[in-house]
């Protein structure tokens, strides 16, 4: 019913925008990674020194591997905090339902640097927590190792993605027919084993899209490792930003991204496949 | 409704759950109480209140200049995205062209992406273009990747939307501009305000990608962010009282509005258009 003009007036400015602030920024930091720097200047001779850099200095590699830890360690307390909760809101909170569910995803848009900030006062060593813990008798001096530490990046970016694990999750769980687990305690299935093999299987595709949002967004994050990590906590994405800052290496920074770019990409279509495969239907 | 959700209690699943809420919300209830804390940011319990620490807040300018810089610049951004987003939902939602499968993964990748990604690559693609880093450039960063939200929150608005009423409109004669400004539109007015205010809180809020295409004027979260460094007073505390308050009821109308004219209880922002 629309003719050929309104289609293209729809589709040709987007296209055309996300061509040229999207795909042609991404194209360029491709570009970027087989250039080279030489006395301070950026030259566009093209070569794959950079990625040999990543692989021949261990340094690299121990601070992606420590990343990833620390992205794995969210991913799982994410998990460990959110599926229960959006179980919990699928299937027993009862009439208070839209309440909390509206108090789990209002925090989720609300400001990264605030929520931030908050823990960084919180974990300092003269923080928040530290004065609790003095002031009930359960430490005399500050415990100093809570901030700048890689369990202080975990605590934050957990308190961060929960909300975003969650989302996926209950809308799964949400989409699973009532019928289907009311058959399987009229079975005689145990509550244990109804959610095992009913509920739990069922509500993989969220679980999948909410763990790989934690991990993959907490791969890339520089502001938490800056905020409460210290040298000890530092991230992949740190390394980055202090070779487009201070070192200027754009060229070698573009590879760590470009490598960054790959394993998101990798992972999220990874996830689509196994959604798809676990997706009911 | 069903025996599954009405009559088995689980107390313990509950206090889980209350746990859960507790650790969502109190770091953000210290940092609130906090700012009231005449000694400071640390130290339990707080003692002596005070609205020193806004009194401070209120007369100082380099963070008004900066809030001004984040209002125009998430002014800007909305009416970039919401243009190019309700372009982009038609054209997801009316056309098919070669490469749209491609084209929807694309717009998406920004919402999916670790900020740093995005930002250096509009940094580069900034430098490469000989454009100056300024409000603008951040602008268009915010504008760019928000096309996402705009577009993803516009198709879940148009798929609601009465199809036939268009098709009446063009039968009767009216020309596809009048039918688009008389019933599409109007049809999803309640979507573009609520995704209007969803990406006027997230730029106003945006970090990570401000972060490298940031010229001499601060937004309201890069003024926060340097003065971290300098160290912490609850006057910190007290403007992230103000943003969260902002925030807070910015997202929780966007939210109502988004249920009335959506309508879905299940947040499909997340979800694949």
């Amino acid at each position: 019913m629309y003719s050929r003009a309104y289609k293209t007036i729809v589709s040709a400015p987007p296209l055309l925008w996300v061509c040229l602030f999207l795909l042609l920024p991404y194209a360029l930091m491709f570009a970027h990674s087989f250039w080279a720097v030489q006395d301070g200047v950026l030259v566009h001779r093209w070569n794959l020194a950079n990625y040999q850099k990543l692989l021949t200095n261990p340094l690299y590699a121990e601070v992606l591997f420590r990343t990833m830890r620390i992205a794995a360690s969210v991913m799982l307390c994410s998990l460990f905090l959110g599926y229960p909760l959006a179980y919990y809101l699928s299937f027993h909170s009862g009439p208070r339902k839209e309440l909390l569910y509206q108090l789990v995803i209002v925090p989720l848009w609300v400001s990264y640097l605030v929520r931030g900030y908050a823990w960084k006062t919180i974990l300092g060593s003269e923080g928040v927590l530290n004065g609790f813990l003095q002031y009930v008798h359960i430490t005399h001096e500050p415990v100093s190792f809570l901030l700048y530490s890689p369990f202080a990046v975990v605590l934050m970016l957990t308190h961060i993605y929960t909300p975003f694990v969650f989302l996926p999750i209950y809308a799964s769980l949400e989409h699973i027919p009532r019928p289907l687990v009311e058959a399987s305690q009229d079975l005689g299935a145990s509550p244990a084993s109804t959610f095992f093999r009913v509920i739990l299987p069922l509500s993989m595709p969220g679980l999948l899209a909410g763990a790989t949002f934690a991990f993959v967004l907490s791969l890339g994050d520089f502001l938490a490792p800056l905020l409460v990590g210290g040298s000890s906590g530092t991230m992949i994405a740190n390394i980055v930003q202090t070779l487009f800052g201070a070192t200027y290496d754009w060229p070698l920074g573009a590879a760590i991204s470009v490598c960054i770019l790959l394993i998101t990409l990798t992972l999220l279509l990874l996830t689509e496949r196994l959604e798809m495969r676990w997706s009911f239907k | 409704m069903s025996r599954v959700s009405s009559t088995r209690h689980s107390p313990f699943l509950a206090m889980y759950a209350a746990l859960v809420f507790a650790f969502i919300y109190l770091p953000v209830v210290v940092l609130i109480l906090y700012s009231f804390n005449r000694d400071g940011v640390g130290g339990f319990p707080p003692q002596h209140l005070t609205f020193d620490w806004y009194r401070q807040l209120f007369a100082d300018d380099p963070i008004w200049d900066s809030v001004l810089n984040s209002l125009i610049v998430a002014s800007g951004a909305v009416a970039l995205s919401l243009t190019l987003g309700l372009l982009a939902a038609l054209a997801l939602d009316r056309t098919s062209f070669p490469g749209k499968a491609l084209f929807r993964r694309l717009v998406l990748l920004p919402l999916i992406l670790p900020g740093i990604i995005t930002g250096l690559s509009l940094l580069m693609f900034a430098v490469f273009a000989g454009l100056q880093l300024s409000l603008l450039t951040v602008l268009l960063g915010h504008g760019t990747a928000l096309i996402s939200v705009a577009t993803t929150e516009l198709f879940a608005g148009l798929q609601k939307t009465d199809r036939a009423q268009e098709e009446a409109s063009l039968d009767l004669g009216a020309t596809p501009w009048q039918t688009f400004w008389r019933i599409t539109l109007p049809n999803l007015k309640l979507s573009l305000i609520a995704a209007g205010l969803l990406i006027f809180t997230l730029s106003m809020d945006e970090i990570a990608v401000t972060f490298f295409l940031i010229g001499r004027d601060n937004t309201l979260p890069l003024e926060i962010w340097g003065r971290l460094r300098r160290g912490i007073t609850p006057e910190i505390n007290a403007v992230s009282t103000l943003i969260f308050a902002v925030s807070v009821v910015l997202i929780v109308i966007w939210y109502r509005i988004r249920m009335r004219s959506v309508g879905t209880k299940a947040q499909q922002l997340l979800e694949r258009p």
